[in-house]
């Protein structure tokens, strides 16, 4: 490693001396360190799409360095994605919590937790692209009437359906925690819920209403609410973090199940 | 368009889908709490690092991923793949012609399970919670095993055509009957798991799969047996993390009886 380590400071160590004073190991090894991580953690994509491609399609690899490129850039992403949710997503969200419970208003913790799970799904394009489908699927299927604007209202509608589903699943979820509820009997209900609904729901809405629960939850909305339901578990008493934190996402994937199902029985 | 104006594309496409929950956090920060964010300087960068990460994340895996796993995903579904050159055969197509679509399913549910970056972020904090009870590598494979496993079988439901909600339902059904057993410990973060799997990497691929499949075989169409592979790929996760920790408590108690049982 020393040898690596001199010659990164020959290329970069004379400016990150001089402007953070900190030894170049410091900054760029453990920077190096987690880059391999990423590597790492992409290794088990890379081995399935080669093996496929050269074993079973017996396809060569087309456009190699735009794949290594790309390679290159999911690679560095990863590794800054994991520096900043320990700087920024982490701490924020369990300041948060901490400063929630220290105020001790509940109305304004149930407000921040609805407006976080609303706010981030309402704008989450992976939803954005189901709603649209789901439309086209409902203009084929004779539910609504096959018209550009009939299928933007329905997808919009649909759009807002889930968002306000998520919404409602992080208050739930907070609420649950505030209270130490055991988290399976509101899972469990939920299932007979999702049951109970797949029944009477149209069936052409089942399939969406499945994968809904699934779409909602981003890759920025997920750290956040990890952290603030740890938080909010760890600094209420007699709350364990372990068994009360977790479990907010779980909500989030529930509840689209059920809502979907009830808009699609409220349309068709 | 060239790349590095790509780049700054996808870069603007981020931080918009990244405002709502800026404006969410820093309005309540600021007009709710009133108290400063501690190392405010810190947390801008984490954002700034995080939009940044996203951003590139986002542009390769749509440069090197996206592309060749949709395109693998058509051509292993596509008849003339699975039958050879016999056109004929398209008539008395049979389940277990599509082993390799199968064998695809569940090596790309895994893999892109592993890579993604939410579930991850989970895994950090499950081992910051549990005190390194719960190993970061430990969850990430029990999830994406079950991711795999959901994606394989949501891929042979698509074959077959059998009804959805009888194999959700069914999941339902094992996860109720795990949860009297596990480990309490163990069940949030299990329920958790599901939506976790399913985020930046899975859902594109998994997507092109069932609708790759549900277009390709005979009888069935696109919009309606296309859906219903991201509702395995959550629900099957749940059901491994539970099995994980239930095998590793089983696993202690048959150590901790075997040294108690020699020390005597």
């Amino acid at each position: 490693m020393d040898g690596i380590n001199s010659y990164l400071y020959i290329l970069y160590g004379y400016s990150v001396r001089v402007q953070t004073g900190i030894q170049v190991k410091d900054f760029l090894l453990p920077f190096l360190r987690s880059l391999l991580d990423s590597l790492r953690d992409l290794l088990p994509i890379i081995l399935v799409i080669s093996f496929f491609q050269l074993v079973i399609l017996q396809q060569p690899i087309p456009n190699l360095a735009e794949i290594l490129y790309g390679t290159f850039l999911v690679v560095l992403g990863l590794t800054l994605f994991v520096q900043g949710l320990e700087m920024g997503l982490f701490p924020i969200g369990e300041t948060m919590a901490y400063a929630f419970a220290r105020k001790g208003s509940l109305f304004w913790l149930l407000a921040f937790a609805f407006s976080l799970g609303f706010g981030t799904t309402v704008a989450e394009p992976a939803l954005i692209a189901v709603a649209e489908e789901a439309s086209e699927i409902a203009a084929a299927g004779g539910a609504i009437e096959n018209t550009p604007a009939a299928m933007e209202s329905y997808a919009d509608g649909l759009r807002y359906t889930v968002a306000l589903s998520v919404g409602f699943a992080i208050l739930i979820g907070v609420i649950r925690i505030l209270y130490g509820w055991p988290i399976q009997y509101l899972i469990i209900t939920g299932y007979i819920g999702v049951v109970i609904m797949t029944m009477f729901a149209p069936k052409e809405i089942i399939g969406i209403a499945y994968d809904s629960g699934g779409v909602t939850t981003s890759t920025i909305t997920v750290p956040l609410v990890a952290a603030l339901g740890v938080g909010l578990a760890s600094s209420i008493k007699g709350r364990n973090p372990m068994t009360d934190g977790f479990g907010l996402i779980a909500f989030a994937s529930l509840t689209p199940m059920i809502f979907v199902m009830g808009y699609g029985m409220l349309i068709g | 368009m060239s790349a590095p104006f790509h780049i700054l594309h996808t870069l603007f496409d981020t931080v918009f889908d990244v405002l709502p929950i800026v404006i969410i956090i820093f309005g309540f920060q600021l007009l709710v709490i009133r108290r400063p964010i501690p190392n405010l300087r810190k947390v801008v960068f984490g954002f700034v690092y995080v939009l940044l990460g996203l951003a590139f994340f986002l542009e390769g895996l749509e440069i090197a991923l996206f592309p060749i796993g949709k395109l693998m995903a058509q051509q292993l579904t596509d008849p003339a793949f699975i039958y050879g050159q016999v056109e004929s055969a398209i008539q008395t197509m049979q389940w277990r012609d599509y082993v390799y679509v199968y064998v695809f399913a569940a090596a790309i549910g895994f893999s892109t399970t592993i890579a993604e970056p939410a579930l991850l972020a989970v895994a950090i904090k499950a081992k910051e919670v549990s005190a390194g009870a719960i190993s970061i590598w430990g969850l990430r494979i029990a999830v994406a095993i079950g991711a795999g496993l959901g994606v394989a079988l949501g891929t042979f439901r698509i074959v077959t055509g059998t009804p959805l909600h009888y194999f959700i339902i069914a999941g339902y059904i094992i996860v109720i009957i795990q949860t009297a057993f596990a480990p309490k410990t163990i069940i949030a973060l299990a329920y958790d798991s599901g939506g976790v799997t399913t985020s930046t990497v899975t859902v594109p691929l998994v997507t092109a799969l069932g609708l790759g499949l549900a277009s390709t075989v005979p009888g069935r169409s696109a919009l309606l047996d296309g859906f219903g592979l991201i509702a395995f790929t959550c629900l099957f996760p749940i059901i491994t993390v539970m099995g994980y920790a239930q095998i590793s408590e089983w696993r202690q108690k048959v150590a901790s009886k075997r040294t108690h049982s020699t020390g005597e």
